[in-house]
């Protein structure tokens, strides 16, 4: 795996010089989701490559990351008194977020990224979540939005680490990021971003394979490809069970 | 230790599911029902999609009513005929109750569904069984006999003779209630026992010893069906979750058995409809006080 990344970072070198490229790596680029998975962590680091000395009166050197996991729609709900209970009653569709994304920066988020760039790579969560349709839908669609990175907020699964990152001598830096361990299948992208006053110099991005494996990936697959087997497999496991439990209760019992 | 479910796709403490699973065995022990509604809301409590809650408590109640059904056939404290009679009425409402859930999924409304249903029938058979079982106390203290009641379900067409309940009614009634259990049972992810027992008994008129076998034996099949049809419509059923949940069911059945013995019947009814009492209160809350968040959200996909 280090090989392609190196080979890829070879690559980027041979394209039109640019004053400062950012080389990276990863702890792990596969996850794999066993039984006994808690979560985990991945290391991002790297290093920044120049080919000419920083002039004396450039900005500060600053580092962007991105861990993003699939994105797929999610429909966000609200509740509503209606007949003395709470009740959903309006739904807004957004078309695409990102099950898990976490964002760590080396210092305040919208010093070390103008809001331009932001736009043009999406970076934070609110440039990340897609929701065309949803603001002819209702007017306060955008409450919705808010309220989808709230709960998400909430749960851990969007994160944002300001001034997280170390950055040493303006050329080695290093980040870790928390994967939690309700974590969905999918490839998550790792993006790293270079930037001098808010404005990005250079950025680099890479997969990393999130599986479940093992006797999960096997379930899994069975419950969604083979539903009927799957479904009279939980039946005898039951039955099965409830055989054993009442033999057992007999021997016990004499 | 934590247990990644392959389904549910959250990660719970494995030990704490056993927990679960054996606290509800115990209660299942005691009082003779399947315990799912105690289980279902708490497995809803500890982070378990609602949907994969419903579908899963459905599989775990198949291993604990054959449990109990064996124990029963043995005693022959089962009425087959009745059973199967109200199996018929169960496995339509089964289908229906998986279809509405479904519906209700699309409609974004199941929560609220599922909820609702908790609170009217928990109030109502909680609150039932708690004034016959005082009233019942009462009465074992004075030592009067209790007749039996002819009502209005002995007036129907259709009728059939039911050996070993010692009835001959009409087969209407029977159909009915396992109708609703089974529509319960697919969307509350429950047996039903707790609403089956009390309407065995105080609507089809049956004898308080074949109630618990019979109902049990129809359970099995019921909810072994809506097992079935979750896993096949909503592709919901967690096995890994499942079989935690049974482990510690099967263990807390045992201690629950030999506690039911150094109690008395009527009392024994009237905890267990406190305890019904206090699950529907706390769902009727949930429903009445103001959440702390007014938004949800459901990712889309295939679950």
């Amino acid at each position: 795996m280090k090989l392609r990344w190196l080979l890829a970072a070879i690559l980027l070198v041979a394209l039109p010089a640019r004053a400062e490229e950012v080389v990276a790596g990863l702890s792990q680029t596969r996850v794999s989701i066993t039984a006994d998975f808690a979560g985990s962590e991945i290391l991002i680091f790297g290093a920044v490559k120049r080919d000419r000395p920083v002039p004396a009166d450039a900005d500060p050197l600053q580092v962007v990351v991105a861990v993003a996991g699939p994105s797929v729609p999610v429909s966000v709900r609200k509740k509503e008194r209606v007949f003395g209970i709470w009740v959903n009653t309006t739904s807004v569709e957004i078309d695409l977020a990102p099950s898990f994304y976490a964002v760590a920066t080396s210092g305040p988020f919208y010093d070390v990224m103008s809001n331009v760039e932001d736009l043009r790579h999406k970076v934070s969560v609110t440039r990340a979540i897609r929701s065309v349709g949803a603001t002819t839908e209702v007017a306060s669609a955008r409450d919705f939005t808010a309220a989808l990175m709230r709960i998400r907020d909430r749960d851990g699964s969007y994160q944002l680490h300001e001034s997280t990152i170390q950055i040493d001598e303006e050329t080695l830096f290093r980040t870790a990021i928390e994967l939690p361990p309700d974590l969905q299948e999918g490839n998550y992208t790792a993006r790293i971003f270079l930037t001098r006053g808010g404005t990005v110099l250079d950025a680099h991005q890479t997969v990393i394979y999130v599986q479940k494996v093992g006797l999960e990936r096997w379930l899994h697959a069975l419950a969604d490809e083979r539903p009927l087997a799957y479904g009279l497999l939980s039946l005898a496991i039951a039955i099965a069970a409830g055989w054993l439990a009442s033999a057992a209760f007999r021997y016990l019992r004499g | 230790m934590q247990i990644y479910l392959p389904i549910a796709e959250v990660s719970v403490n494995a030990f704490l599911l056993f927990g679960l699973g054996g606290l509800v065995g115990i209660l299942s022990g005691m009082f003779g029902v399947g315990g799912g509604f105690i289980l279902t809301p708490l497995l809803f409590f500890v982070g378990i999609p609602p949907a994969v809650a419903v579908a899963t408590q459905a599989n775990q109640v198949v291993a604990s009513s054959l449990s109990g059904v064996l124990a029963h056939l043995k005693r022959k404290t089962v009425d087959l005929r009745m059973g199967t009679v109200l199996l018929i009425g169960g496995l339509v409402g089964a289908a229906a109750g998986v279809q509405l859930f479904a519906l209700m999924r699309r409609l974004g409304q199941v929560d609220l569904m599922v909820n609702l249903f908790y609170v009217v029938f928990l109030g109502i058979v909680g609150g039932l069984m708690l004034v016959e079982g005082l009233s019942a106390l009462r009465k074992s203290r004075r030592g009067a006999p209790r007749r039996k009641r002819h009502n209005w379900v002995h007036n129907l067409p259709f009728k059939m003779k039911f050996r070993v309940s010692g009835l001959y009614i009409s087969v209407i009634p029977p159909l009915i209630v396992g109708l609703l259990v089974g529509v319960l049972s697919a969307i509350m992810g429950v047996g039903g026992g707790f609403i089956m027992l009390p309407a065995m008994i105080y609507i089809l008129g049956m004898p308080t010893k074949v109630v618990v076998g019979t109902s049990l034996f129809q359970i099995i099949f019921v909810a072994a069906f809506t097992t079935l049809m979750h896993a096949v419509t909503n592709h919901t059923v967690d096995m890994v979750l499942a079989v935690l949940l049974l482990v510690g069911g099967v263990i807390g059945a045992q201690i629950g058995t030999s506690l039911a013995v150094h109690l008395k019947a009527e009392q024994l009814r009237i905890w267990l409809a406190v305890l019904v009492l206090l699950v529907g209160v706390k769902l009727g809350l949930d429903l009445l006080l103001e959440p702390s968040d007014l938004y949800s959200i459901e990712p889309e996909g295939p679950r």
